[in-house]
């Protein structure tokens, strides 16, 4: 199939897929960013997407969730198109995503970020919460328990009325991750969620990511950069270089491919 | 009794209604007299559209300048509707009350309708919207005035001059407040595609542009009676202590139980990060122009009250200068506090209009553009945050939920043996 490796296990094979991208190529003007960019996800698998600095990964991430819109190709969110719609009708299709450089509504408290991201579920209108209405009083208690029971899980309970600016960076990236699972997704995108720990931090992050996708039966894609969590957690790997996929196969083939290792550590390295 | 007392809800109560009787009684007695009447009613109004401002600036990081020109909307509308029912023509009343109303339902029906199409472009949701308000006010012209205005007159003088006068007086307001804020979704709708800071001055446009019609209501629009730049006069002076009062009432409280609402965590995020906000599956687009129209509504209620108060107006009042107003208002309280917003909107008419022009020599009317700008700038050196930053009264403080008392569900190990995973 297109966009995979050969060599997966037939039992993953089997699957149906949930993100399907073909031939995705986008232009900064004349900058060319992505080129015939072209990936296939089945439902539970982690996949990752590794390159270099500037090799286009974050604007492949941009392009799923609608902040750009595609110049060229196309992409398939079970089975419908995404290309040009509004990025909060696609998160709402169930897609979330986290980002490279922490984007939290920093001065609001932490249970607020989660809670905003349930608004499209809140099924209260504007005339209730003017006139308090039952509805209002009854939607928001249940709103607030279920946000709740996500800080729970991620640890965070007890920081909840906290300004979410104030917590430590490594409880600011697990409450980012909080607020993306908040809308429900199915896929998870996430955005170098390794950027600036050290191994230990890593090491549990490592194992949040497992955590997260069992309980949440959730497909992960995600960007990084840190050959340590990519290598020990990813089924499979995309290696962009200049916009351009070089490599895809299992993390121990990847390691080893002289194209891959050159766009790392340049031409020199393999003479 | 101190347990009611701590009722947040109950002390608010308490507090207005003493507020309530007491400038009443002393109304009444004549201790307030027309004057400081005119200062209360006139800070009131202010703080309104402040209020809105707020919302739209404070809370929800728009940079507006169109505030004065829903203010002046408000203003004008209610007061025509008022000034021709004074004289015995419900035309202006029947126009703008039941061609709100269809341009309304119309306009609800356009989008349903474009709700069934995918990726709709901005122009073409303008262009339905504004045909549609369009058609509405035509109609509520050509068929509805023509068929029902007369009966609606009699209907309404058959009741005594009182109850009719005051049942006029509440439709004014309304139909001001609707157009206001008809007038601000379709100019929210293309222009809140902006960036901030273009946004700031296409609203700033706007106001300029309501500044310049109403220079010319009896020139280039159909409106005689509005006397353009020489000021209408012979507006009925309606605005009494309660209506001030309970209007003030409903904008403090729609403000607060929105922000206390979903929506207003929704709107409160495009502050923090419209991006971020947008990729949670919030639709910036849509709380934006939620937050600009409700803004709108609080201005175009504040002209209402403001126009009856003062039973005349002139386009001047609306002009760029008086436009700072609210802003600095605004930045002066607080960004995103509704508290500091009522203190100081009263507090600045109250000092400036009221107490400073009865006491400081002649010359200070020219001074005030000097002084208003030193003192706004000291204060964006002293305390950049404004008089209150963020802090509200306790009525008005979003709640904090109390924590989940029931026991944690199995939380991933938190730190796990140092070398236990290795590359």
């Amino acid at each position: 199939m297109k966009g995979r490796p050969e060599n997966l296990s037939p039992e993953v094979e089997a699957r149906p897929v949930i993100l399907e991208i073909e031939g995705l190529t986008h232009y900064f003007d004349s900058l060319r960013a992505v080129h015939d960019f072209s990936v296939t996800i089945k439902e539970g698998e982690l996949v990752g997407l590794i390159g270099p600095n500037g090799a286009g990964k974050t604007t492949v991430f941009n392009l799923i969730t609608g902040v750009y819109r595609p110049t060229a190709g196309s992409i398939r969110y079970e089975g419908a198109q995404l290309g040009g719609l509004p990025s909060h009708e696609i998160i709402q299709m169930g897609i979330a995503r986290t980002f490279q450089n922490i984007r939290l509504f920093a001065n609001l408290t932490v249970l607020d970020n989660v809670l905003i991201a349930y608004h499209p579920h809140a099924g209260y209108g504007l005339a209730d919460s003017i006139f308090r209405s039952r509805r209002y009083r009854e939607r928001e208690k249940a709103m607030i328990e279920r946000s709740q029971e996500f800080l729970e899980i991620f640890g965070l309970a007890d920081r909840q009325n906290d300004i979410a600016g104030s917590l430590p960076y490594g409880l600011q990236r697990r409450l980012e991750i909080a607020r993306a699972l908040a809308t429900h997704p199915r896929l998870l995108l996430l955005d170098e969620p390794a950027a600036g720990m050290n191994p230990q931090e890593i090491d549990q992050l490592m194992e949040l990511i497992h955590f997260i996708r069992d309980r949440f039966q959730l497909t992960i894609f995600l960007v990084e950069h840190r050959m340590r969590l990519v290598m020990n957690i990813c089924e499979w790997i995309t290696v962009m270089d200049f916009g351009e996929i070089i490599a895809r196969g299992k993390p121990e083939e990847v390691r080893g491919n002289p194209q891959v290792i050159e766009a790392y550590l340049g031409r020199q390295a393999i003479h | 009794m101190r347990q009611l007392l701590r009722n947040t809800n109950f002390t608010f109560i308490l507090g207005a209604g003493l507020v309530f009787i007491v400038v009443q009684a002393l109304i009444s007695v004549g201790i307030l007299n027309a004057y400081w009447q005119g200062v209360i009613f006139w800070g009131a109004a202010i703080t309104m559209v402040s209020l809105g401002l707020n919302l739209i600036y404070g809370f929800n990081g728009q940079f507006s300048l169109g505030q004065y020109g829903f203010y002046a909307i408000g203003a004008y509308a209610s007061a025509d509707i008022t000034y021709r029912w004074a004289r015995n023509d419900p035309s202006a009343l029947v126009v703008v009350i039941f061609g709100s109303l269809l341009a309304l339902l119309l306009m609800v029906g356009g989008s349903v309708f474009l709700r069934r199409f995918y990726g709709v472009a901005t122009l073409t949701k303008f262009l339905f919207n504004f045909i549609a308000a369009v058609l509405g006010f035509f109609l509520a012209v050509r068929f509805v005035n023509p068929a029902i205005g007369q009966s609606v007159f009699r209907a309404l003088n058959g009741l005594p001059t009182g109850i009719s006068q005051q049942i006029v007086f509440f439709l004014a307001l309304v139909g001001g407040t609707t157009l206001a804020g008809i007038v601000s979704y379709l100019f929210g709708i293309p222009v809140l595609e902006l960036g901030s800071d273009y946004f700031g001055i296409a609203t700033l446009g706007f106001t300029i542009i309501v500044k310049v019609l109403l220079d010319n209501t009896d020139t280039i629009l159909p409106f005689p009676e509005m006397k353009g730049a020489r000021g209408m006069v012979g507006i009925p002076k309606w605005t009494t202590w309660p209506w001030v009062f309970f209007s003030f009432m409903a904008v403090a409280l729609v403000l607060r139980n929105l922000l206390h609402s979903s929506a207003g965590r929704a709107i409160l995020s495009v502050r923090e990060d419209e991006r971020a906000a947008e990729l949670v599956g919030i639709d910036t687009a849509s709380q934006k122009i939620l937050a600009f129209v409700i803004g709108s509504l609080f201005a175009g209620l504040a002209g209402g009250i403001r126009a009856h108060d003062l039973a005349f107006l002139h386009p001047t009042t609306f002009g760029f200068l008086p436009s700072f107003n609210p802003l600095i208002i605004v930045v002066f309280g607080g960004l995103g506090s509704m508290t500091g917003t009522i203190i100081t909107g009263f507090f600045w008419i109250f000092l400036l209009e009221g107490l400073l022009r009865l006491y400081l020599p002649e010359g200070f009317e020219t001074w005030r553009f000097v002084v208003y700008p030193l003192v706004l700038l000291l204060m964006m050196l002293l305390r950049p945050r404004g008089l209150m930053g963020r802090y509200e009264i306790a009525f008005l403080r979003r709640p904090l939920p109390p924590p989940r008392v029931k026991e944690a569900p199995p939380v991933p190990k938190a730190i796990p043996e140092a070398g236990e995973v290795t590359v």
